[in-house]
């Protein structure tokens, strides 16, 4: 009986643990995306960005040999692909679906055609050195808590820390008040004094920097190598899980940790082989998403302008 | 100062105005064709070409002759009747997912939801086509067909339906319908639909009846084409020749005006949803019944996603959403043959692909324009006078 009961405990943290490992990487992302959705931005190209991320982080670790220098690399990537996004979006006032669907179409096409120029051709990609695992000294001791909060490698800290910056940002600080205003009303923030298209710049760059790098944490924290197509919709969750918390970044926050829980859920259940079909969970997070949604439970408005390009004219 | 009689000021006006009229014309027939040239046939012309540009520097830069990628890219697509072939039945999908967004861009919706409308239309199609058993080949055909528009159809109208009804952005609910369409497909295959004795996630074969079936020996050519070639026909009459179609054209250009003059602007979306989920549905299911014979997880590599790229280089127009998908079938073609022969990854479709989006999107918003009077946060300009041209030609 003891023992039963220490198994289901044993288990219990396992996938915990597991919830928290693939709900940092959507986490990292919405930490930039709830400012550009905040801002009124379409985030659909964050599959994109993410990849691109997940792409460089590898290439900056192979040439380097450190993880650290693949993700300064994945930043500085993601952040110049924004800003061809953002002159696209803001500058030219193009279709931000549009767009997104080009940037996530670009970056499939150069991740997956210009890993052979940099690694050369081979039947197996490079292993780079991954993200150390850092264990928080005595916290990581802790039986349940310990393993599923404080023993992942620096980027979940880091995920975990952006969640209350970006609320206070959002919140509490004058920059945040305008990016609010500009997704709401862009032409009475232009009529104060908001630089409008600066704003927009801002969060688009933001976005980049943080969906590039919760895309490293794909290829450096889980997997330390890149596979095409490896995001594989990750993106897309992001700003499923964005939508969940209803634009708010603690919002978000769960709704991340809630899509990494599905997803968890979703592999031990097809491991494990039992007679749930495991799509079932899987399809939860988006289901639950759809009910908000449609405003049955706790009505969730998006920004008033969010899509539209602003032009001063 | 002599006044000039009454007649004569009618008479000269209307000289005047013939005159006018006439070189209006006369003019107007050669400014029509500039303007036909510039505005339409131009954009997508150099956007290819700079597609086609790019293409060829990544090919350079990954050792090859961009003149030799090219010989054999243009020799796979048309040195045989196989090749040629191989265009239609790489459009073909594309076409439909292109028709499926280009229809509710009539309506002024953006159809994202192409690719999940496409998995439950394969589905829906599978079922009838595999488990309808003994029926004779065209109605066993037409009847899967019809179950995969439908299924597609109907998975249309639930984003169409959540906008009318809770006002949901479209473009957010329609991602969530795609995740749970693949994940429908996905448990069908694992589950109810698994073929017996059952190891591999993939449905039963389509029964002969309802194959659609190679029309021309030596090729991979399949009915489906015909059934695309309808559909076009279809879309053009709907759109252009039914008070239906006039109706989504006019909640498509104002909404709000269109409710005024008494038409029933949800209905309108519900019903466009529903017939630009049947063109996508159309996508997977003539796929299943022409080309795959099964339907399988993930079997579409994203043509719903393609569609919108298509539909919008084809101007939403049936004309031009059948030269953009067979433009990206030869592309597709092209590339394919040139990755037999040199090695050049696949992934570089995706690259023309998302270049020529860009360049169509940047000449659709006038680039060259707005680059005059930038927007860029840190030169900000006074306010521009408006331009009247502006104002008349924001169509």
């Amino acid at each position: 009986m003891g023992q039963e009961l220490f198994a289901i405990i044993d288990g219990a943290t396992n996938l915990l643990s597991a919830a928290v490992r693939m709900g940092a990487p959507l986490l990292l992302a919405s930490a930039g995306l709830v400012f550009t959705a905040r801002a009124g931005m379409s985030n659909l190209g964050t599959e994109g960005v993410m990849l691109m991320g997940a792409f460089s982080g590898v290439v900056g670790a192979y040439l380097t040999g450190s993880p650290w220098l693949g993700a300064l690399l994945a930043i500085c990537i993601g952040v110049i692909f924004e800003l061809i996004v953002a002159f696209l979006v803001v500058t030219a006032r193009a279709n931000q679906v549009i767009v997104a669907m080009a940037t996530n179409l670009l970056a499939l096409g150069l991740t997956s055609s210009y890993g052979r120029v940099i690694f050369g051709v081979s039947t197996r990609p490079p292993r780079v050195p991954p993200y150390p695992l850092f264990k928080i000294p005595f916290l990581a001791d802790i039986p349940v808590l310990g393993p599923v909060l404080f023993s992942h490698n620096a980027l979940v800290y880091l995920a975990f820390f952006l969640v209350p910056v970006t609320h206070f940002i959002l919140y509490r600080t004058s920059l945040g008040l305008k990016v609010r205003v500009v997704g709401e009303h862009p032409r009475a923030a232009d009529s104060v004094g908001v630089n409008v298209y600066l704003v927009k710049y801002l969060c688009c760059l933001t976005r980049g920097a943080m969906a590039a790098l919760a895309g490293s944490y794909l290829s450096l924290g889980a997997l330390n190598m890149f596979t095409e197509n490896m995001v594989a919709g990750r993106g897309y969750m992001a700003v499923s899980a964005v939508i969940f918390g209803k634009w708010t970044p603690v919002g978000s926050a769960l709704g991340a940790l809630l899509f990494g829980a599905g997803d968890a859920l979703q592999m031990r259940l097809q491991a494990m082989g039992w007679g749930l079909p495991y799509q079932f969970v899987q399809a939860l997070p988006y289901v639950i998403t759809l009910v908000i949604l449609t405003g049955l439970v706790g009505k969730a408005v998006q920004p008033a302008a969010t899509g539209e390009a602003y032009s001063k004219e | 100062m002599t006044k000039p009689k009454k007649g004569e000021i009618e008479r000269t006006e209307e000289r005047s105005e013939g005159r006018k009229r006439a070189e209006v014309t006369v003019m107007g027939i050669g400014r029509r064709m500039f303007v036909w040239l510039y505005e339409v046939a131009l954009p997508p012309i150099v956007a290819v070409l700079m597609g086609f540009v790019v293409a060829g520097i990544s090919v350079s830069l990954m050792g090859v002759e961009p003149v030799v990628a090219m010989r054999y890219f243009v020799r796979g697509v048309s040195a045989s009747a196989y090749g040629m072939c191989e265009i239609v039945v790489k459009a073909l999908p594309l076409l439909f997912t292109g028709l499926s967004v280009a229809f509710a861009q009539r309506c002024g919706l953006l159809n994202i939801g192409a690719e999940g409308q496409l998995f439950i239309g394969g589905l829906t199609g599978t079922i009838v086509g595999a488990y309808i058993r003994g029926l004779p080949w065209p109605i066993h055909a037409l009847l899967a067909l019809a179950a995969g528009f439908v299924g597609g159809g109907l998975w249309g109208v639930g984003p169409g339906y959540f906008k009318v009804r809770f006002g949901t952005n479209e473009v957010i609910s329609t991602i969530m319908f795609d995740y749970l369409a693949v994940f429908i497909v996905s448990y069908a295959v694992t589950g109810p639909l698994k073929e017996p004795p059952g190891f591999i996630p993939q449905s039963p074969e389509i029964a002969p009846g309802a194959i659609l079936g190679n029309i021309l020996p030596g090729t991979r050519l399949h009915a489906g084409a015909v059934v695309g070639l309808l559909a076009v026909l279809a879309f053009w009459l709907i759109i252009w020749r039914t008070r239906f179609g006039y109706q989504i054209r006019a909640v498509g250009a104002n909404p709000r005006a269109a409710h005024y003059a008494g038409i029933d602007v949800g209905r309108s979306i519900v019903a466009t949803m529903f017939i630009a989920g049947g063109f996508a549905g159309l996508a997977g299911c003539v796929e299943i019944l022409g080309v795959l014979h099964r339907l399988r997880e993930a079997f579409s590599p994203g043509w719903g996603w393609d569609g919108i790229a298509v539909a919008l280089l084809g101007k939403a127009t049936p004309l031009g959403v059948t030269l953009s998908a067979l433009l990206m079938g030869f592309i597709r073609g092209g590339v394919n043959a040139m990755q037999r022969a040199t090695g050049v990854p696949i992934g570089l479709v995706y690259v023309v692909q998302a270049v020529i989006i860009i360049c169509v999107v940047a000449r659709e918003y006038r680039l060259p324009k707005s680059l005059r009077s930038l927007r860029f946060p840190f030169f900000e300009k006074s306010p521009r006078l408006k331009e009247s041209r502006d104002a008349a030609g924001g169509e």
